[in-house]
């Protein structure tokens, strides 16, 4: 069932580079579609570029090479702000959360950019309906939750930006299983309330279930991509990264 | 006046963002207030008794009260490690001796000596503001000493270490509405309305979405950058409004003084101004506020507190236990930081 709207790329990159310093390169031109509603993941072993890629996304590390758009707009070479300003949020690796702010506080810094009060009302609604222990809890200070909590908080404050396209950089990192199942729920209902996903995990297995298509990134190289279900069945993906012997 | 959002265009939007639980009490406002009567009606009091050296002392750490809510944009706020900001000062000074000696009228001289001190700020802020931390209080020190032997170097503009004015010229005491700014009482005053104007502008700016956004910057400055908050230029803000504040106390401290060598920004200085922020409290106004009275006012202080005992010449090394004790027994300051902590309530 190929709708014609989601055949259209939301974000695209062409032959991008990306490297730490002038001797590591870390991104040897990738290329990727990601389009609208869909949840694409992004596979790989530790080192493989998984990070970079969305770091080179967001902005946070300068694309040396090629080209990234999003909304057929050229995005690459803007400055991390701006980029979130357009609509992407991204989910850092180990969560990045204000520690010594309050969940409140942490929401309100998502809004930063925002004058919408009457989005900003509707998206905390869904935020707190999401994650209803950060309502509880919206008075602690970020650095006193539980990791789990912390991840909520994470992808809340994101989701505090009305982003439409969402970059998660190991959300499940560090988590009991049960916790991790309930952060792979509010993925999918995420997408599910109309956000694009780009989601980046060491736990493929998971990542696969939930998404629809996927990559494969090895030292800095796309290797494969394909629909998540068949990449799921797919023997030599299973044997590197889903521990299937 | 707490900072509510009431967007135009939903002004009854069932959510409140912003909702303050740290609002000053009528009963702190009415303290402030006391306060500021002390401090104008006791040094009138005192100009006509043995201890009216006094006031003179404590116009000098008025100034350093404004320098250090001044360093707090940068060092509190922000979280940005600055030790040369006793340049800025250095250049607020320098700017308005050599143009009160040319005889342009006090406003003038400040809001020229504001714009030379913003306009090296921004020079200086734009190449080293990549760095932090360490590297930034490197750099800035660097800055620092860079600017002090200039002044000291520099003959034909700065007259060495001789200082300004040359023989033969004179600063003219600042005149308001026909009448001369000539006795420490007037410049005690003229830096008390300063400070003032200081505190309010830094309360408002410290609630402020301006404010909010520094907060996020010290906290972490890649979430920050990804909440879609431009980093480089609020750093860069922060790092402005800093030089601002140093270049009206220097232009002060030129008029009262009536004279500028570059003895006065030595390196000590800056580190003064960091050691009153961090013992106050990073962020915090009244926090700041003591920590400029204590470390500012400490030679007068324990001159007074250990006068005639043999112990006034340990009176520096009280001065550093002072500092050791603040920082192991209370690492966020005496009076630490109380943000106003917001809540987000969807009413109805």
């Amino acid at each position: 069932m190929n709708m014609p709207m989601t055949q259209e790329p939301l974000l695209s990159l062409k032959n991008v580079e990306a490297s730490y310093g002038k001797k590591i390169k870390a991104l040897k031109g990738v290329s990727l579609e990601i389009r609208r509603g869909e949840i694409v993941a992004l596979i790989g072993c530790n080192g493989a570029g998984k990070t970079t890629m969305l770091k080179t996304i967001s902005g946070l590390l300068p694309c040396e090479q090629g080209v990234i758009t999003f909304n057929d707009k050229k995005i690459s070479g803007l400055p991390a702000h701006q980029i979130a300003q357009m609509g992407i949020s991204h989910v850092p690796e180990g969560r990045r959360i204000f520690a010594r702010l309050t969940v409140a506080e942490n929401l309100q810094m998502g809004r930063f950019t925002r004058r919408d009060a009457g989005g900003i009302e509707r998206d905390l609604r869904q935020i707190f309906e999401l994650f209803p222990i950060l309502k509880e809890r919206q008075e602690q200070l970020g650095g006193t939750l539980s990791g789990g909590e912390q991840q909520m908080l994470a992808i809340a404050r994101a989701l505090m930006m009305s982003p439409q396209l969402l970059l998660l950089d190991e959300p499940s990192m560090g988590l009991a299983p049960v916790i991790t199942d309930k952060i792979f729920e509010v993925i999918g209902e995420i997408n599910r309330q109309g956000r694009t996903i780009f989601l980046v995990e060491q736990n493929a297995s998971r990542a696969l279930e939930i998404s629809r298509r996927a990559y494969v990134i090895d030292q800095g190289v796309i290797t494969a991509q394909n629909d998540a279900k068949r990449l799921l069945n797919d023997p030599k993906v299973q044997e590197t990264y889903l521990g299937v012997a | 006046m707490p900072p509510t959002l009431k967007h135009p265009n939903y002004p009854n939007s069932p959510i409140t963002l912003f909702k303050t639980k740290h609002q000053a009490s009528w009963k702190s406002k009415l303290s402030s207030l006391a306060a500021l009567a002390a401090l104008i009606v006791i040094p009138a009091l005192l100009q006509s008794t043995p201890q009216a050296y006094l006031i003179r002392s404590a116009g000098l750490v008025g100034l350093y009260v404004l320098l250090a809510l001044g360093l707090n944009f940068t060092l509190g706020y922000a979280g940005l490690f600055d030790l040369g900001y006793i340049a800025f000062y250095a250049i607020g000074a320098y700017t308005a001796a050599k143009l009160a000696i040319l005889g342009w009228s006090f406003p003038v001289v400040v809001a020229a000596s504001i714009a030379a001190a913003l306009i090296v700020r921004l020079w200086v802020g734009v190449a080293i503001l990549r760095l932090r931390g360490d590297y930034l209080a490197i750099v800035t020190m660097g800055f620092g000493e860079i600017t002090r032997l200039v002044l000291n170097n520099w003959d034909s503009f700065t007259n060495g270490p001789k200082g300004l004015p040359r023989v033969g010229e004179t600063i003219m005491p600042i005149r308001i509405f026909g009448f001369s700014l000539i006795s420490n009482l007037h410049y005690y005053y003229l830096i008390l309305i300063f400070i003032v104007a200081a505190v309010i502008i830094s309360k408002r700016l410290e609630n402020s979405r301006l404010g909010r956004a520094w907060v996020a910057i010290r906290e972490d400055e890649m979430a920050a950058q990804l909440t879609g908050i431009p980093v480089a230029n609020l750093k860069l803000a922060a790092f402005m409004i800093s030089a601002v504040f140093a270049a009206v106390a220097g232009s002060l401290f030129a008029y009262w003084e009536r004279f500028v060598t570059p003895e006065s920004f030595v390196f000590w200085e800056s580190i003064l101004i960091v050691a009153m922020i961090v013992t106050g409290g990073m962020g915090s106004v009244h926090g700041v506020i003591l920590g400029a009275i204590l470390l500012g006012g400490a030679p007068q202080i324990l001159q007074i507190a250990l006068g005639g005992s043999e112990w006034i010449n340990y009176r520096y090394f009280f001065f550093g236990l002072v500092l050791v004790l603040t920082v192991l027994f209370r690492p966020q300051g005496l009076f630490p930081e109380k943000r106003r902590h917001a809540t987000l309530k969807i009413n109805g």
